[in-house]
């Protein structure tokens, strides 16, 4: 009876935040088609023509993810699968690799990545969160190692482990949240997915948009145009949102501002960090697979970067 | 029976074309040209077998219909799949690449560049085993362009496929490929054949991604 109850205020709170995004969603989609009908003396206008397409993207992400979280465990499983196959893709096209590493590489997309998930689903918490730091991290410089090819080996081997880290053992910690239970309570940790993504990635945007009204300090000026101003509006913004997204959470009003204000900050390290790997690399974006804004990469990397800190800290205090 | 095969040949054609979008999400820089219905001889680098595949995969439908890779009858004769594969699905000019036959491949190139089909071709003749990023033009290329000069040679450098598919292995990684065009090559007045070969290597290799580049001097800077 009483997991009956739950289930449904867990569903029913799921159903009214996909609602609030659509309908956030609809405002960014009529305000560009306000902008655009009205710059028609002007047309094609990139700034507006980049926003739209963005704004388009987001609908595609957000009916996906919803979609997904409405539908259960399996769904959003899958759909980090694919995610992560997508990352590690973008991620291993850049690094350095010899033929010697052909067969670990075919080992970490076809037999790492999926075993990842498998853990994941069957909720052995012992195992996926070691498995790629220890055992993939172990076994696959042996694989590489044993077609005796030494040229630029460790930096072959590293690259490799830093692409499996990043795109599966990372991202996945973001599907993981869903092992946790609270107070007895579990099928409400799916809510914390959707509060997850929603801080990172709204912080993200009013970083984006403050940075650009009143940035002025660069934080790493070789690498990023962020500022410490976007920076400081953006975590401030992603603390107000956790305020407001609390009822989602079991983290209380001011938990809530606390987990949401630090997974906004390290993701946005995060972006620094990936910012980084992309200039040392040559290239701006990741891949050209979503439209408007790069890679999965791209979309993902502060979504990355928060996702273990945050499953850890909420298994630690929250947890049961 | 000729319908039906021609159905397979579309089913099959689509099937690699979603299976190369998958794995190696490939994708089409128009550099140098527009993707518009136009005849021209894409030629290509060529490093692996699934090359010639890929450069199909990204040309829109309406140039996928009028494009014909020029491929060795060897290899796409030697069973019935390829038999089926080779001249059906990607409706390919077969050449014999063996001297003893009497059967000039420049012939039956320019028979269907006369068709007014465009053409794949990979003028290395064989695939680049080595770390150079391509090894010395055969004639065709330039022999194609003297007879039609009217036609676009169009470089065209594909990304990745050697670490993708290397010779040798079976399972083929799915890195992301990118499939490059260039400006168009032309063979100018009086010139030689080993200049325009030249010319026309240099403006393939041109086309290579700063990060296929080898580093040199990364690390003592």
């Amino acid at each position: 009876m009483n997991s009956t109850v739950n289930m449904t205020s867990a569903t029913s709170d799921l159903l009214l935040l996909f609602f609030g995004v659509i309908a956030i969603l609809m405002a960014l989609t009529i305000l560009g088609e306000v902008l655009r009908a009205r710059q028609r003396i002007e047309p094609n206008n990139p700034v507006l023509e980049t926003y739209m397409t963005r704004v388009h993207s987001w609908w595609g992400i957000v009916l996906l993810v919803g979609v997904a979280l409405m539908t259960g465990r399996l769904a959003v499983i899958i759909l980090f699968l694919f995610a992560s196959f997508a990352a590690l893709r973008e991620f291993l096209t850049l690094t350095t690799k010899a033929q010697a590493d052909h067969k670990s590489l075919a080992l970490a997309f076809f037999a790492v990545l999926p075993l990842q998930y498998l853990f994941i689903w069957m909720d052995w918490e012992g195992l996926f969160t070691v498995f790629i730091p220890v055992y993939a991290f172990l076994l696959l410089p042996i694989v590489s190692a044993l077609r005796g090819d030494a040229n630029r080996y460790l930096i072959r081997v590293a690259e490799t482990q830093w692409a499996l880290m990043i795109s599966v053992f990372c991202l996945s910690h973001v599907p993981a949240l869903m092992t946790l239970s609270f107070n007895g309570i579990d099928d409400r940790s799916v809510l914390l997915i959707g509060f997850l993504v929603l801080v990172v990635q709204f912080g993200d945007l009013l970083e984006y948009f403050f940075g650009r009204r009143i940035g002025k300090t660069k934080i790493a000026p070789g690498l990023s145009p962020k500022t410490w101003e976007g920076l400081a509006c953006g975590v401030g913004s992603a603390i107000l949102i956790g305020a407001l997204l609390n009822w989602i959470t079991p983290f209380g009003v001011f938990g809530a501002m606390a987990m949401a204000g630090i997974a906004s900050l390290v993701g946005m390290f995060g972006n620094l960090v990936f910012a980084a790997i992309k200039r040392d690399r040559g290239v701006k974006d990741w891949s050209h697979l979503i439209p408007g804004q790069g890679g999965f990469v791209d979309q993902l990397d502060s979504v990355i970067f928060a996702a273990p800190i945050f499953y850890h800290l909420t298994r630690y205090f929250w947890g049961s | 029976m000729k319908l039906l095969r021609s159905f397979a040949a579309k089913v099959v054609g689509h099937t690699l074309r979603l299976f190369a979008r998958f794995i190696t999400a490939v994708r089409a820089d128009w550099q140098g040209i527009e993707p518009v219905p136009r005849q021209r001889v894409y030629y290509a680098n060529h490093t692996s077998n699934g090359d010639m595949p890929m450069i199909w995969a990204v040309l829109p439908p309406a140039l996928r219909r009028t494009v014909r890779p020029v491929a060795a009858a060897d290899y796409w004769l030697a069973n019935p799949v390829r038999a089926f594969v080779g001249p059906e699905v990607f409706n390919c000019v077969l050449v014999d690449r063996r001297p003893e036959v009497n059967d000039k491949p420049m012939d039956k190139i320019l028979e269907a560049l006369d068709e007014g089909s465009s053409l794949i071709i990979f003028p290395e003749g064989n695939r680049n085993m080595t770390d150079d990023p391509l090894l010395p033009f055969k004639a065709g290329l330039y022999n194609m362009g003297l007879a039609r000069p009217e036609i676009d040679l169009v470089p065209t450098w594909v990304a990745n496929l050697n670490t993708i598919m290397p010779k040798g292995e079976v399972i083929p990684l799915p890195l992301i490929c990118t499939v490059t065009f260039g400006a168009p090559v032309h063979v100018r007045d009086g010139e030689s054949k080993d200049d325009f070969l030249k010319r026309a290597a240099t403006a393939l290799s041109d086309l290579r991604p700063d990060v296929e580049q080898p580093k040199t001097a990364a690390v003592t800077s």
